[in-house]
């Protein structure tokens, strides 16, 4: 618990500072200004995301070779971090699209990639939500995990050939000829972060999984004492 | 008994099932036909519009039926309780898997085998020189459909919403099959037609790498 109360401590200071690094120390960059800036969290929020969906897929199949509870709460809990980190990536890509390309978007390989995979994701999670029997739940969605991460390099490569034969003037997209020095720093430190906050929230959420499971465990047991003797002490009847 | 004979018995019972009925084939059918009927209401394409449109709508159309289509395959099983049967049955759980997609191959490659047609007089999209090259593509690409799908299908079944539930799981995952089928149908009704083999190849790579990630998946779909 202690551990817990410092290392969010530490990813909090962590996480100011990136913010002023990115916005005070990074020079400006010369033909987007000040606009660039939110590259030092587009790309870390992007990194998170592809990590958490990477453990995800990692924990699911774990769970399948397995069959402890624990890889499933943990394929879920990194899912949803996961899905979280994307619609950051998502949701900056667009503002620094529209000032730079002159539109908010555009289908190139690594937008429509991560655009699948965002949808991709969300299914997955709606899924957990409509099976009702957890064994059940959980073995499906390890199953659907898999498909749709291996999913993610086909969409990438389909993409990829698709445009290299259509070549659009407004992808220049990725950082390109080297970076300078200070601002690779900065990017590290709030790559670093970000990734940081990612653990620290996935923590919590698979920790949120642990204690639900757990609930449903008393609950069941109370369910079964009700059953023996509806008068025993400490009966509570329950509006369910 | 060896895995493909099991799957040859599970596909003859899901043809013979359909032939007493043919309710699948015809509500696919009919439904990928309203497709096509839309697309000329909502975009009023020339000839040379539909040639350049006409394989995004014709793979759109088999995407949609056979997201519809796939559902029943277990969820029919399930609703008559005869899952456990099945289950019960000396043979592995990759020749269920396989005996319906052979089955959901076929109901799909006959609705096909009737709309394409019936789509190239609509749009006057030419059928003669490159049939067989479009029968190879229209297979490879109604394969990775029918696999993903059938999977997907055994997935959905147990869920709430399940004919609603199919397509959200499916759809995306088939994105990239989309539009490899695209562009390979589309080169082929270019002028002149040719065979863009990177999409065949990639198509091919598709099938080869579902197929391969549903067998070694198969024991948790069907399992109790």
């Amino acid at each position: 618990m202690k551990l817990r109360v410092s290392a969010t401590v530490v990813v909090a200071a962590m996480m100011i500072f990136a913010g002023y690094a990115a916005l005070f120390i990074a020079p400006d960059e010369r033909t987007m200004h000040e606009i660039q800036r939110i590259f030092y969290f587009h790309v870390p929020a992007w990194s998170a995301s592809f990590t958490a969906f990477f453990v995800s897929f990692a924990a699911s199949i774990a769970y399948l070779s397995s069959k402890r509870d624990r890889w499933d709460w943990l394929a879920v809990s990194a899912a949803e971090v996961g899905v979280v980190a994307c619609t950051i990536g998502l949701v900056t890509g667009p503002l620094w699209a529209k000032p730079v390309w002159g539109i908010w978007w555009t289908w190139d390989a690594r937008l429509t990639t991560t655009f699948i995979l965002w949808l991709l994701y969300i299914s997955y999670l709606l899924l957990r939500g409509l099976i009702e029997e957890p064994g059940r739940r959980a073995t499906l969605a390890a199953v659907f995990g898999v498909f749709a991460f291996l999913d993610v390099p086909l969409v990438y490569v389909s993409n990829r050939l698709w445009r290299t034969q259509h070549p659009q003037p407004v992808i220049f997209g990725g950082s390109g000829s080297g970076l300078d020095p200070t601002m690779g720093k900065v990017l590290g430190f709030c790559i670093v972060s970000v990734l940081c906050l990612m653990v620290i929230v996935l923590v919590d959420r698979y920790r949120l999984e642990e204690l639900r499971h757990e609930l449903d465990e008393l609950r069941q047991e109370a369910e079964t004492q009700n059953l023996d003797g509806q008068n025993a002490p400490g009966y509570v009847p329950t509006a369910r | 008994m060896s895995t493909a004979r099991a799957a040859s018995i599970v596909l003859a019972k899901e043809l013979r099932m359909e032939l007493r009925t043919r309710e699948l084939l015809s509500a696919t059918l009919i439904f990928a036909l309203i497709v096509v009927v839309m697309f000329s209401y909502a975009f009023d394409p020339t000839p040379s519009e539909s040639r350049r449109y006409g394989p995004g709508l014709l793979w759109i159309a088999f995407l949609f039926a056979g997201s519809l289509m796939l559902h029943p395959s277990f969820a029919r099983e399930q609703a008559s309780e005869t899952m456990d049967a099945l289950r019960l049955a000396p043979i592995s759980s990759f020749a269920i898997l396989l005996g319906k997609m052979a089955a959901n191959f076929v109901f799909l490659a006959v609705a096909e085998a009737i709309l394409v047609p019936i789509f190239a007089v609509l749009y006057d999209v030419p059928l003669v020189g490159i049939l067989w090259r479009l029968i190879l593509v229209l297979a490879l690409g109604t394969l990775g459909l029918v696999i993903a799908g059938t999977v997907f299908a055994a997935i959905s079944a147990h869920s709430r919403m399940r004919e609603l539930m199919l397509p959200l799981l499916l759809l995306p995952v088939l994105a990239p099959l989309l539009v490899a089928a695209v562009q390979a149908t589309r080169s082929l009704m270019g002028d002149p037609p040719s065979l863009d083999r990177a999409w065949v190849a990639f198509l091919a790579a598709f099938d080869v790498i579902f197929m391969t990630a549903s067998w070694l998946v198969c024991d948790f779909l069907l399992e109790e």
